[in-house]
């Protein structure tokens, strides 16, 4: 089963190379209000700018909250994101989904940039879960079953 | 806890033996009305009433293929999932572009002031 990914794409003004330093290094600046996992407003979100370096965001507390890892820093071109953030809002290491984004040069000196997520069937190793549920035997497992519909509701 | 109308559909839907087994069938690939109807003791229809059933519990999804018509599991979870990550991140690269571009105008005005 694969579903299709997420793409969008936008163009700034900023060349590649000052346009991928904005992007990552002052993520905790234009990262909506809100669309953070603790306290919010955020004070940062992180990017380290190496490869197998974290991404997370530090809380209005001050807590650090992963969101996934560094798969490719490419200054200029390329980001290579692993989002391993799962379908229940929670950080899971063993859980993970590409966000690729791109800079290319424009005609006019900016910047295209084109994001994609990608691998989203993998948000559905709950389905495969349920599945299992069956084939261990139907009774006995409805509260877990119940558990798990409750939660994709 | 309460339970939606969703889940309750799903348990109803899944209560039955028959319906069960096409649920685990369609868990290992999609298949066709006719070839699912192939490996169970009941009719063509009598298959198609079942899948009518877990179709509107929202637990497979149906498309045509040609005069055939192709069934497999509803992804629960991900169809909500994908729309919110969909959401997220136009909103995201609105903002990013706004940041960015007066990040870059304010850049460009103190380099010109410095020229002058």
């Amino acid at each position: 089963m694969s579903i299709a990914p997420i793409v969008h794409s936008t163009t700034v003004k900023a060349p590649p190379a000052r346009a991928f330093e904005l992007f990552t290094k002052h993520m905790g600046k234009w990262w909506g209000v809100g669309q953070t996992l603790g306290q919010s407003p955020h004070r940062d979100m992180v990017v380290e700018p190496h490869r197998g370096g974290k991404w997370f965001e530090i809380d209005a507390n001050g807590k650090e909250l992963r969101w996934g890892t560094v798969a490719a820093w490419e200054p200029g071109s390329k980001l290579l994101l692993h989002w391993q953030i799962n379908s229940k809002f929670a950080f899971d290491p063993d859980f993970s989904t590409d966000v690729e984004i791109t800079f290319v040069a424009a005609k006019d000196g900016g910047t295209v940039i084109r994001l994609e997520h990608r691998n989203l069937e993998r948000f559905g190793a709950g389905s495969q879960k349920l599945v299992g549920m069956l084939d261990t035997g139907w009774i006995g497992h409805l509260g877990a079953v119940k558990n798990y519909i409750d939660a994709q509701n | 806890m309460t339970y939606s109308s969703a889940a309750i559909k799903a348990f109803s839907a899944l209560g039955d033996a028959t319906r069960r087994d096409i649920f685990q069938r369609l868990a290992s690939g999609p298949s066709a009305v006719g070839d699912l109807a192939k490996g169970l003791p009941i009719t063509r229809p009598a298959v198609s009433q079942h899948l009518r059933v877990l179709k509107e519990a929202q637990l497979v999804t149906e498309s045509s293929e040609g005069t055939r018509h192709i069934y497999r599991i509803d992804p629960r979870g991900i169809a909500a999932m994908r729309e919110w990550l969909d959401a997220h991140w136009a909103k995201s690269l609105d903002a990013f572009k706004n940041f960015a571009d007066a990040e870059f105008e304010t850049e460009n005005t103190i380099q010109k002031e410095k020229d002058k």
